[in-house]
């Protein structure tokens, strides 16, 4: 890996300078590098971190056919990297019209990385500093307790998606002076809304008697309160003792609750062993927006590089070539999905409403469809309302807020579906639903997920750990629960229990992955738990 | 060759035929003019339809800016021999913890000379949702764009050209790739001992090789390095015989014999030729039109297998030929063509049989070698109830050392059992000669250890 030349950072130079205008915001600094393929090799791995920790499945080749991105959810070959300065990679050949185009790509990915605030934990620290730290305690461990080190990273690794990267984010952007004890949380959040299913005014007047007590009292003023609730709901904190227990949020939080909580590791000799759970722990967090916020970095670069390029004096005489790179890059495939191009669509389509004001409640109330088409009320927001998205949205809302029918319309969107014609064998493609819900579910569906899977302190027998799937209607990978649950029945050092649905065919046959399209079923969800003992597995149906 | 096909699909049909059968042998005719030659480059991707599964996070920077495609596997690259990686394995086992290495599941030919990558393989795993099990209402859906009413078909794509041809993943260049001998017989070593494959019976038959050792065999007379006294004295006895220096034979005094320099024999070093029992291996490939996906990788990967075992057994004095067969068979150069050829065409099992009936008698392959037939297919054949491929197999029978046939099974499970595999039971062949053929039925979707197990069936 060498750097750019200075010409090429000269260039570079240039269109930070025009970005800013743009109105893009970003540090000064920046590091390029020029990447060969032996250095591709190395860093995919490594998820383009030069200096992320030493493991040996690095080195192996590794199936991940099965949910590829489940389990992996981080770009393996991304250009640029979230880190201070951020650091990103070229192509030695590249001509410089198509360094300009990429240079700006990769500048909308970094105001990005730095302005949405789904990256608001990367923001105080540069990641590459600390994972040479971490790698290098981790080489130390290894030299120390030799290849148990391995084994603690793979079973870390195998719960890596399951940290409770929202609930981290929280506590960032909650101070703590705001937050109301949990017994008022549950008190107005739960009790008097799903519990009591209290109508509007009485929930308004129990708000005012809390304010009005607040103000009376000072500091007593939630005691207060309290007592006088308590009178009139004498069940209230029996109900708040049986809440509360599950909802703590470290429960979502497998590998923090194991590092909190788990006597094996508080041993001496094994106290070490937290070190690597932290530091998985921390670097899957790193890691966790950038999956969350594909479509739209995707498509806020891609918006900027076209905007930028084609305003830039540097590189006239090369719009027929950049027309062609770009049209491959954020053309919209007849099927399938571009995460390029559905995103620079949907950014260009809220500015042009934000433009035209209809982005408010007076154009959603409209129902004649000329008059919809008309509206413009020249608010010329535009341009403010995209900054917003790309500063407080993440895909899931990005999606949910925006896509709508006129957005699929516009662009003769639709759901394509595929089935199996069995006299002639062949997979027919047709238009599923050009309907804006269904494209939108469509959309969500295929969203990165990562199943919820909490610890639950009220199941199992003591000394136990017990998980809870929470059924979202899809079962977990069969084949992957048995060692997984080894590593947790390790880094716990007790007995571990599952508790998750399976789907059953009508006559009750288990239903696994291997089946033949179109085959399939009725399928009944049976609740099961699977419990590991001493590394022996087995499954119960409850 | 397609006209010749189709009066034979014709001739068959007029035997009688279920409309099941006559449908899956028309599309396998459908597929005959495609023909065979091997494919190039990546092949994911084609078609108007292939971004269809493809996720949305399977775009990234490096491809769609720089045009740079996920570089291969990293094997050329890795750092860890597969002795390291296997011992590290074992250790795992010692410590309580399962194996975590897969070997040889894929398979990866350069293009120079047949050479073949072993790749280690392992699977990380994590609790995490399972696509492939949903409720039938939600059939496979993507996004889409352009014109079309709702309920309009767009498009059509053959069923089985969607699963993966073989050689997806395309080879790498030469030089950097391990080569098939060295890794093929660590592969088989590990074998061997990892699983515990059975050893093989040693078989008389002897061969020189090109190896030779070093022994002190020939004679020279007057110098050399050891002196031969029986020879010598022989020498001494005949020289003073023919002197006249020996009247008389029943009183001999051997100090009155006349020695000359030139009577003195020595043994001197010399090369000698080395004799190993070695083999043969033919490998057959299924290669018509009903093969493509799932069952050529497992067929593939079972025969790399195989050979790697052999290799190991026979001290690396394995000669492998591989044969291709639809209707008519042909004999490839090397494994590269062997692995990467495209599925086409129709099916006739016995035309690779009586290739090696042929190729066995023409070179007398029989008198030196061990000879091995392994047979790969989805067991579909045009010829039913084996009445070709069965007198083949029994002339097979004489002389080789086990046949072992695979059938790789779609798991259609339309009707009970294959075509080759209802002959093959019909036939009686297995049950007269257990110790000479074998037969292994697996599904498309069995996994390395199913294929281990497979191997044991057929070999030991």
């Amino acid at each position: 890996m060498e750097l750019i030349n200075q010409h090429t950072k000269r260039i570079m130079e240039g269109c930070k300078e025009r970005a800013r205008d743009a109105g893009l915001r970003f540090t000064d600094e920046s590091l390029e590098y020029i990447v060969t393929n032996r250095d591709l090799l190395e860093l995919s791995p490594k998820v383009m971190i030069p200096t992320l920790y030493d493991y040996w499945v690095h080195d192996v080749e590794v199936l991940r056919e099965k949910g590829k991105y489940e389990l992996y959810p981080h770009n393996p070959y991304e250009t640029v990297i979230n880190t201070r300065p951020p650091i990103s990679f070229y192509n030695d050949n590249n001509p410089d019209w198509l360094n300009v185009m990429i240079f700006y790509h990769v500048l909308a990915h970094i105001d990005f990385f730095q302005n949405n605030t789904y990256f608001r934990h990367t923001w105080d620290y540069d990641f590459n500093g600390r994972a040479l730290s971490d790698k290098r305690v981790i080489a130390k461990l290894r030299a120390e307790k030799g290849r148990w080190v391995d084994y603690v990273i793979e079973f870390a690794r195998g719960i890596d998606n399951l940290v409770d990267f929202h609930g981290n984010l929280t506590d960032l952007f909650i101070p703590a002076e705001s937050k109301c004890s949990s017994r008022l949380d549950y008190y107005f959040d739960v009790f008097l809304q799903s519990v009591k299913k209290t109508p509007i005014s009485e929930y308004l007047k129990e708000v005012a008697r809390y304010n009005q007590c607040l103000k009376d009292f000072g500091d007593q003023g939630e005691k207060a309160f309290f007592t006088e609730t308590e009178r009139r709901h004498p069940e209230l904190a029996a109900h708040f003792a049986k809440e509360e227990a599950p909802q703590s949020p470290k429960g979502r939080d497998l590998l923090g609750y194991l590092l909190d909580n788990s006597e094996f590791l508080d041993r001496d000799e094994n106290t070490w062993m937290k070190s690597i759970l932290e530091i998985v722990r921390q670097t899957s967090i790193f890691f966790q927006p950038q999956i969350r916020t594909k479509i739209m970095n995707e498509g806020w670069a891609s918006y900027w590089h076209e905007k930028l390029f084609l305003r830039d004096n540097r590189i006239k005489g090369h719009e027929v070539d950049f027309a062609r790179v770009h049209a491959g890059v954020t053309s919209m495939p007849r099927v399938g999905m571009n995460p390029y191009a559905l995103g620079m669509r949907l950014f260009a389509f809220i500015e042009d409403q934000a433009d035209k004001g209809r982005l408010s409640f007076a154009f959603r109330r409209l129902n004649d469809i000329e008059a919809r088409k008309n509206y413009d009320d020249a608010a010329a927001s535009g341009q403010g309302t995209i900054f917003r998205v790309r500063e407080d949205l993440c895909d899931y809302l990005f999606l949910t807020n925006y896509v709508d029918q006129d957005f699929v319309d516009h662009h003769k969107l639709f759901v394509a579906g595929r089935r199996l014609d069995r006299k002639r064998m062949v997979w027919q493609y047709y238009v599923k639903s050009r309907k804006a819900d269904d494209y939108r579910r469509m959309l969500l569906g295929s969203l990165y997920h990562p199943p919820a899977i909490t610890v639950d302190q009220t199941k199992g027998i003591h000394g136990t750990l017990y998980l809870q799937h929470h059924f979202e209607g899809k079962q977990l990978v069969q084949e992957y629960i048995a060692n997984t649950l080894m590593g947790i029945e390790y880094l716990w050092g007790g007995p571990v229990q599952l508790e998750t649905s399976e789907a059953r065919t009508a006559t009750g046959e288990q239903l696994s992955g291997k089946k033949e399209e179109g085959e399939e079923g009725e399928i009944r969800w049976q609740r099961v738990v699977y419990t590991m003992n001493t590394k022996a597995l087995s499954k119960k149906t409850l | 060759m397609s006209n010749d096909l189709k009066t034979y699909l014709e001739a068959l049909k007029e035997g009688g035929l279920s409309p099941e059968r006559e449908a899956r042998l028309a599309a396998e005719l459908a597929t005959a003019e495609e023909g065979h030659e091997p494919l190039t480059g990546v092949n994911v991707g084609r078609g108007p339809f292939a971004c269809f599964s493809r996720s949305l996070y399977a775009w990234h920077d490096m491809m769609a800016l720089q045009g740079e495609t996920a570089v291969q596997s990293p094997y050329a690259f890795l750092t860890k021999s597969l002795d390291e990686l296997l011992e590290r394995d074992r250790q795992r086992e010692e410590d309580g913890f399962p194996r975590k290495i897969q070997v040889g599941r894929l398979v990866k030919p350069g293009r120079g000379g047949g050479k073949v990558v072993v790749v280690p393989t392992t699977v990380e795993e994590k609790l995490i949702h399972d696509p492939t099990v949903r409720p039938p209402e939600e059939e496979g859906q993507s996004g889409g764009t352009g014109d079309g009413q709702e309920g309009e078909i767009i498009g059509e794509q053959p069923v089985r050209e969607e699963g993966q041809q073989p050689g997806s993943g395309p080879g790498q260049g030469e030089g950097e790739n391990h080569e098939m001998e060295s890794s093929a017989y660590e592969l088989g070593k590990t074998l061997t001992e990892k699983f515990q494959l059975p050893n093989l019976k040693e078989k008389g038959k002897k061969q020189s090789l090109t190896r030779y050792t070093y022994d002190l065999t020939d004679k020279h007379r007057g110098f050399g390095q050891v002196l031969d006294k029986k020879a010598t004295l022989r020498r001494i006895v005949e020289s003073n015989i023919a002197l006249g220096n020996m009247p008389d034979v029943t009183d001999i005094d051997p100090s009155r014999f006349l020695i000359a320099p030139s009577d003195k024999v020595y043994r001197v070093v010399s090369r000698e030729r080395d004799y190993e029992s070695q083999a043969v291996i033919f490998f057959l490939r299924d290669y018509s039109g009903s093969m493509a996906g799932k069952v050529t990788d497992l067929v593939v990967s079972q025969h790399v297998l195989i050979y790697s075992w052999l290799l190991y057994q026979y001290g690396g004095q394995v000669e492998s030929r591989f044969i291709l067969h639809d209707t008519e068979a042909k004999e490839v150069p090397d494994f590269y063509t062997y692995y990467n050829s495209r599925v086409a065409g129709g099916t006739e099992v016995a035309s690779a049989y009586r290739l090696v009936n042929d190729l066995v008698a023409n070179e007398d392959l029989s008198r030196d070698y061990n000879i091995y037939v392994f047979h790969g297919t989805d067991g579909d054949d045009w010829d039913t109830g084996g009445t070709k491929a069965v007198p083949e197999l029994e002339r097979m029978l004489k002389y080789t050392s086990r046949v072992g046939v695979t059938i790789a099974e779609h798991g259609r499970g339309e009707y009970g059992g294959t075509e080759v595999s209802n002959y093959l039971n019909g036939s009686g062949l297995l049950k007269k000669h257990p110790e000479l053929i074998r037969m292994d039925i697996m599904t498309e979707d069995a996994d390395e250890a199913r294929l281990i197990e497979s191997i044991r069936r057929l070999i030991s």
